[in-house]
């Protein structure tokens, strides 16, 4: 049963879910958009999605050895043990936090094993540091224990997580892209922890038989001809990453027309949507994808594409809804920006 | 509990079945009479063997099995087949820890040993996980499962030993394995030892890779999957690689239609959300795609009705009653939230160890102590060793110069002070559950009952910005039915009351003792039950189901004193247009608040039930 270690499941060899697709790509142009949240039933490739994006994402420079992955020695952290002076090329880190994660496991706590062999106090950092420049993926989300939320909202608040117990103070950077992934049918997401998500998209099981057929089609494939399947798909992964990387440099000259702006300011102000943040989430999705697809400068089709994912879950909701919050922005969406 | 009546039919495995159990063969007889192969008139406990076999073909590619059955020797003669499997077995028990998982340090034999000794996961190699009492198993050990379930190698056999239909595996487990199998109804007498042929299982394993499949095989599986309302992916692709493992058993050498058969009765049944009344049209001819072209020489003729035939063949008896209920299990599962994985206490949630002194009340943090401790201990040792500083107390340990050998052990010992000592700490922070006791009988006309409706989805909304969870819970005709279990699932609420029907008698006590029993279930759970009772009329069915009014109210007066006793909160809501009597007796009796809301609308209600109801939230 023991097989050579396989690469995951293609990114671009995902059947359709073009949304979940597209707010992946986007936050892999531009971390700052904040975190994905999938919502949607079981099996239709939520986590094959994450763990796919994991290979798919370029790879980062760090200081070799260093627990929070710093780009620059001075950045790395005092407490930190064994860190080198050569930078190494490493993938993009993908953190998975398992449920029932206990607190120290996530902040990071005294180094028990250093502390009683050597009777040294020292950090030991955790899930935050390991995230720290990449991503934070949490499986069902929605069950994940009520403490834990609160301490992830704080550091994904204030990219930095502190901790002060047990007689250390440490600080460290924990700036990380939050990805989450859940049944909506197994309890609802705290609406603090969904604010925090940048961008939210609904997945659902594809309904039409064809499309059924070819996602069964490609997993066999992968499962039973992995080499061939592997021989057809890696390239085209390999295309989208570059695409994401000529994004991220095409990023800082993109021009944001003021039209824009403005569309932006009234389309929140016409949904109601609490705060700036999601504005600004909207604009700054908007912008990477102009990036993704090569334009120059922001367009209304660009903002109009993401409205949905940027804003759907940050209106005050109306729990009773059955439309769902999606249709209240596509509404707005078709009176303000015609 | 699905194929009770065909294993007890033709449980002796010769001749035809007799008459008693014949339909639901002969359903699928009259189908297609090619299709009765020896494989359609399998019987339960050669099923139980073919699953077991399939699984130790392939256990990394079937993720395992989903085995429903109360310990005994029949169950025992199963478990004992799967040693036959090329995995080493390992136990799992619903409480298992991260560390038993995942492996860490082991703490005992670091201390002993003085330096770091690794302990390894149960899931460091590739190994078959039995879970036993799988019925119990919490969220977080079930997505934790599923993880590592969704590598390669492990396989999982669940054994669930549920009672009660709403007590069963995790969904997100039972998603993920590609077999289920129940036990139910086979007598041990019919369950002979299963001795599985390794010989063939070595020969089917080396045929897997080579097998030929039409490609026509996932396209009529998914095409059946989504006819039976499976809604996820996993279903078709596990269903398809039971089907390859099938015909590799059975010396086949690509996939044939028995193959597809058994492949999805063993794979689809237990999943079916939907009876498929209506067979499907024949799906579109698949998009042209190339490779396909020389699989599909071999395409064979199969269509999907045939495949959805067998399945409903073997579709339990009772799919209805378990559609609803295993939504049910669902919403009582995962919709308790976050907390839920400490059922049994749940009383808050901890916080940061404190240092103090452990006493009735606070109970010792051992591992906190440890750690506080742990960084001192080379110090400690010095200062024992070096015989001028004795004079500090050490309480566990003697003075030291006692002799060489008593001063090692001394300093090989753990130096513990009270300083170190670090004390439990929890927050208390009690949920609250909503239930709602929805009167829809005949006097609640329907346009009551819609109002009703309505008044509830205002307070519902009210609950969920307060983060209460919601029961729900209807009376009609001859009694009450638990609507929704406690969930915070406002979907789920939502649509479960949408779908209420109306009409027939008024069985207030029938009603009233279910709240007490979901109240009972609530508090084992650590949340505070308020009832909130929406009627409009008295009672007028006893408790027994004969109609009379006199004794319905007896009964009903006699089950609100019970809620009583229990002295949890409760409200009485008169939505009659006229202020009734009867109902202000009954809230005295409940201990609670009558309101009397006539042409209520939902929210002046919401308020009044806000006002009454206002200090249980603080407590």
């Amino acid at each position: 049963m023991t097989k050579t270690p396989r690469q995951p499941f293609p990114f671009s060899a995902i059947v359709g879910q073009e949304d979940m697709k597209t707010a992946m790509i986007l936050t892999a142009i531009d971390p700052g958009i904040g975190g994905v949240l999938v919502f949607g039933d079981r099996g239709t490739g939520k986590s094959t999605a994450v763990r796919a994006l994991a290979a798919l994402l370029p790879p980062i420079e760090a200081v070799e050895g260093c627990p929070v992955n710093a780009p620059r020695r001075d950045l790395s952290p005092d407490w930190a043990q064994g860190v080198g002076d050569r930078m190494v090329t490493k993938p993009t880190p993908v953190v998975d936090l398992p449920l029932g994660v206990t607190e120290d496991r996530v902040v990071g706590a005294l180094d028990i094993e250093r502390a009683l062999t050597r009777g040294e106090k020292a950090f030991e950092p955790g899930l935050l540091a390991r995230a720290n420049r990449g991503y934070l993926y949490i499986d069902e989300v929605n069950l994940l224990e009520d403490h834990i939320v609160d301490l992830l909202l704080d550091v994904a608040q204030s990219g930095e997580n502190v901790v002060e117990r047990e007689g250390l103070s440490i600080r460290h950077a924990a700036r990380f892209v939050l990805v989450g992934s859940g049944n909506p049918e197994e309890g609802e997401l705290r609406p603090q922890l969904l604010d925090r998500f940048g961008l939210s998209v609904e997945v659902t099981s594809p309904r039409d038989i064809a499309t059924r057929v070819e996602v069964i089609k490609r997993r066999d494939a992968y499962e039973n001809a992995y080499d061939r399947f592997m021989k057809t798909w890696a390239p085209m992964d390999a295309g989208l990453r570059n695409q994401i990387l000529a994004a991220r440099a095409a990023l800082p000259k993109l021009k944001t027309p003021a039209a824009v702006l403005h569309d932006c300011a009234a389309l929140c102000l016409a949904l109601g949507s609490d705060g700036l943040r999601g504005e600004l989430t909207l604009l700054r999705a908007a912008r990477a994808l102009a990036a993704f697809e090569g334009e120059t400068s922001v367009k209304r089709a660009h903002l109009k594409r993401v409205a949905p994912m940027a804003l759907s879950h940050r209106l005050r909701r109306d729990p009773l809804d059955e439309a769902g919050s999606g249709a209240r922005v596509e509404r707005s969406l078709a009176e303000v920006l015609p | 509990m699905g194929w009770g009546g065909v294993s007890q039919g033709n449980a002796s495995n010769s001749g035809p079945p007799p008459p008693s159990s014949i339909h639901r063969g002969e359903a699928r007889r009259g189908a297609d009479p090619a299709a009765q192969t020896s494989e359609a008139e399998l019987t339960a406990w050669k099923r139980v063997e073919l699953a077991l076999m399939a699984l130790a073909v392939d256990p990394g590619g079937l993720k395992g099995l989903w085995l429903r059955a109360r310990a005994g020797p029949v169950r025992d003669r199963a478990t004992a087949a799967l040693a036959a499997l090329p995995l080493p077995q390992r136990r799992l028990h619903p409480g298992i820890g991260d560390e038993a998982l995942f492996g860490g340090l082991d703490l005992t034999a670091t201390l002993a040993a003085g330096r770091p000794v690794r302990s390894e996961g149960l899931l460091a190699q590739p190994a078959a996980l039995v879970l036993t009492m799988a019925e119990r198993c919490p969220a977080g050990l079930a997505a934790r499962l599923g993880q590592a379930l969704d590598g390669p190698g492990p396989c999982l056999i669940a054994l669930d030993e549920g009672a009660e239909t709403e007590e069963a595996l995790p969904p997100a487990l039972a998603d993920r394995l590609a077999l289920f199998l129940t036990l139910d109804g086979i007598a041990e007498a019919d369950a002979p030892p299963l001795a599985l042929d390794q010989k063939a299982l070595a020969v089917a394993r080396d045929r897997l890779p080579r097998l030929r499949v039409p490609a026509t095989v996932g396209e009529r599986l998914t095409g059946v999957a989504l006819a039976l309302g499976i809604p996820g992916l996993r279903a078709p692709l596990l269903a398809l690689r039971l089907a390859r493992v099938l015909a590799a058993l059975r010396g086949h050498a690509g996939v044939r239609r028995e193959d597809v058969l058994t492949a999805a009765e063993l794979a689809f049944a237990h999943r079916a959300r939907t009876f498929p009344e209506v067979v499907p049209e024949a799906p579109a001819p698949p998009p042209p795609d190339s490779g396909t072209e020389e699989e599909q020489s071999d395409s064979l003729d199969l269509p999907e009705e045939l495949i959805l035939e067998a399945v409903k063949a073997a579709l339990p008896a009772d799919l209805l009653d378990r559609l609803t209920t295993a939504r049910a299990a669902r919403a009582l599962k995962g919709g308790t939230g976050a907390g839920e994985a400490r059922a049994g206490h749940k009383r808050g949630r901890p916080l940061p160890s404190r240092p103090g002194k452990p006493d009735a009340n606070h109970r010792l943090d051992l591992i906190a102590t440890l750690r506080a401790a742990a960084p001192w201990q080379a110090v400690r040792q010095r200062a024992l060793s070096a015989p001028g500083l004795t004079a500090q107390p050490a309480p566990p340990s003697p003075p030291g110069g006692e002799g060489r050998g008593e001063g090692e052990a001394a300093a090989r010992r753990l130096h513990i002070r009270p300083s170190d000592l670090r004390i439990r700490r929890h927050q208390e922070r009690s949920e609250r559950v909503l239930i709602f006791v929805v009167d829809a009988s005949g006097s609640a006309a329907l346009a009551r009952l819609a109002e009703a409706k309505g008044a509830v989805e205002l307070l519902l909304a009210r609950a969920y910005a307060r983060r209460d969870h919601v029961a729900l819970i209807a009376f009609r005709g001859p009694g009450a039915e638990l609507i929704l279990p406690p969930t915070r699932s406002l979907v789920q609420t939502k649509r479960r009351l949408s779908g209420l029907p109306g009409g027939g008698g008024t069985p207030l006590a029938a009603a009233l003792r279910l709240a007490g029993e979901t109240a009972l279930r609530a508090r084992s759970r650590g949340l505070t039950p308020v009832l909130a009772l929406l009627t409009d009329g008295r009672a007028n069915i006893a408790l027994d189901g004969a109609a009379g009014r006199e004794r319905a109210e007896a009964d009903a007066a006699a089950m609100a004193r019970g809620w009583r006793a229990t002295g949890a909160a409760s409200v009485v809501i008169d939505t009659a247009s006229r202020p009734e009597a009867g109902l202000r007796r009954l809230a005295q009796t409940l201990g609670g608040v009558y309101l009397p809301l006539p042409r209520a609308d939902a929210a002046r209600l919401s308020t009044a039930l806000e006002a009454a109801l206002g200090p249980v939230q603080a407590g």
